[in-house]
């Protein structure tokens, strides 16, 4: 069978695969594998539209600039090569809500999204305060050594594992 | 060596939509991009997150460190401390479970056609990232900047060579997937 219409790989298949990625990164571009500056960029661009003199005059976005560059890009990229793989696999569906989801919490479009987009506000606030997400503390900064990213990691799993037991506990339970 | 590719910004732009796509398509195929495996990772029933993690680290650790070596690549590694990593990581966590993905793996999802992930996830994200810059300049110098840490790299923390650290990894890893396997998670 061709492993390009096969719907999963193992998934240390996938994980040597983006380990070289990464590596492919620094030597390319001399730059970290990262995902939540992207959205930064992203948001900065957007409230850049709106209103200018925010932006330029905030420190946070000058020290990170709002600018379409290989950060920026990456996560445009991932949102193609997902859509590729799941379509060469046929496992490509438009979904509201996940079927785990629903059968634990809600089948709800709406409560599902409201639930997304709080856990979305603060995913992006997180990586922002933390200096990174899954990928650019999880994978670029872990595997040069980061003492930092190692100790963020630790405390990502903690903060979601205690989460996600809590949340299905509850649910579970009413 | 990549200096044209470096220091041109359209050369760094198709290389980031490329690296973008191989990585989008290797989560998926990973099968990272769904709520079920990743909520399934929090709830430790099912594995498949650290597995990926977990070999992409491996393989990319000494392959950073040999080049590096050779003089091909530079580390990029930030010292920050608690204050970042404790309060960053568990507000990323809480989010982490409620929206089931990632800023990374959301992306993966939309391309798989999850309009929770774009609507809900990615809106979200888009958010929370425009909400901390707003209030950086008031945490910069306050809980933010608390208990920074003294080492950089665990190496520097060992007091061990990365030569003597890079293999233990290795071993350790090897031997924590071959425990996972066979308790078959």
């Amino acid at each position: 069978m061709n492993a390009l219409t096969l719907p999963l790989w193992s998934p240390y298949v996938g994980g040597v695969g983006i380990g070289i990625l990464v590596w492919l990164s620094f030597l390319l571009v001399n730059r970290p594998l990262g995902c939540s500056t992207s959205f930064h960029k992203t948001a900065g661009m957007i409230r850049k539209i709106t209103n200018r003199t925010a932006v330029d005059q905030n420190e946070y976005y000058q020290s990170y600039p709002p600018t379409a560059d290989y950060h920026w890009i990456l996560v445009f990229g991932i949102i193609i090569g997902a859509f590729v793989s799941s379509s060469l696999s046929g496992v490509f569906a438009v979904e509201w809500v996940p079927p785990l989801f629903a059968a634990t919490f809600s089948a709800n479009p709406m409560f599902r999204w409201i639930v997304a987009l709080i856990g979305g506000i603060l995913l992006g606030f997180g990586a922002r305060w933390a200096g990174g997400c899954t990928s650019g503390h999880g994978l670029s900064g872990m595997a040069q050594l980061s003492v930092t990213s190692i100790v963020t990691v630790c405390f990502f799993f903690l903060g979601g594992i205690a989460t996600a037991m809590i949340t299905f506990a509850l649910a579970g339970g009413l | 060596m990549f200096e044209n590719i470096r220091s041109h910004r359209s050369a760094q732009l198709i290389v980031g939509l490329l690296i973008g796509i191989c990585f989008g398509f290797l989560l998926q195929k990973g099968g990272v991009t769904t709520y079920e495996v990743i909520e399934g990772q929090l709830l430790l029933t099912d594995f498949t997150v650290i597995k990926v993690i977990g070999a992409a680290v491996l393989v990319a650790m000494p392959l950073l460190y040999i080049s590096r070596h050779f003089g091909l690549t530079e580390q990029h590694v930030v010292k920050r401390g608690l204050g970042t990593s404790v309060i960053g990581g568990l507000i990323f966590g809480v989010g982490f479970a409620l929206l089931g993905f990632c800023p990374g793996t959301v992306a993966g999802a939309i391309g798989q056609g999850s309009l929770d992930a774009l609507f809900g996830g990615a809106v979200g994200i888009l958010i929370g990232t425009a909400l901390f810059a707003g209030l950086f300049p008031k945490l910069k110098n306050g809980i933010w900047a608390a208990r920074p840490f003294n080492t950089t790299t665990l190496p520097e923390l060992l007091r061990l060579s990365p030569t003597v650290v890079i293999p233990l990894c290795m071993v350790v890893g090897i031997i924590v997937f071959w425990l996972i396997e066979y308790l078959g998670l």
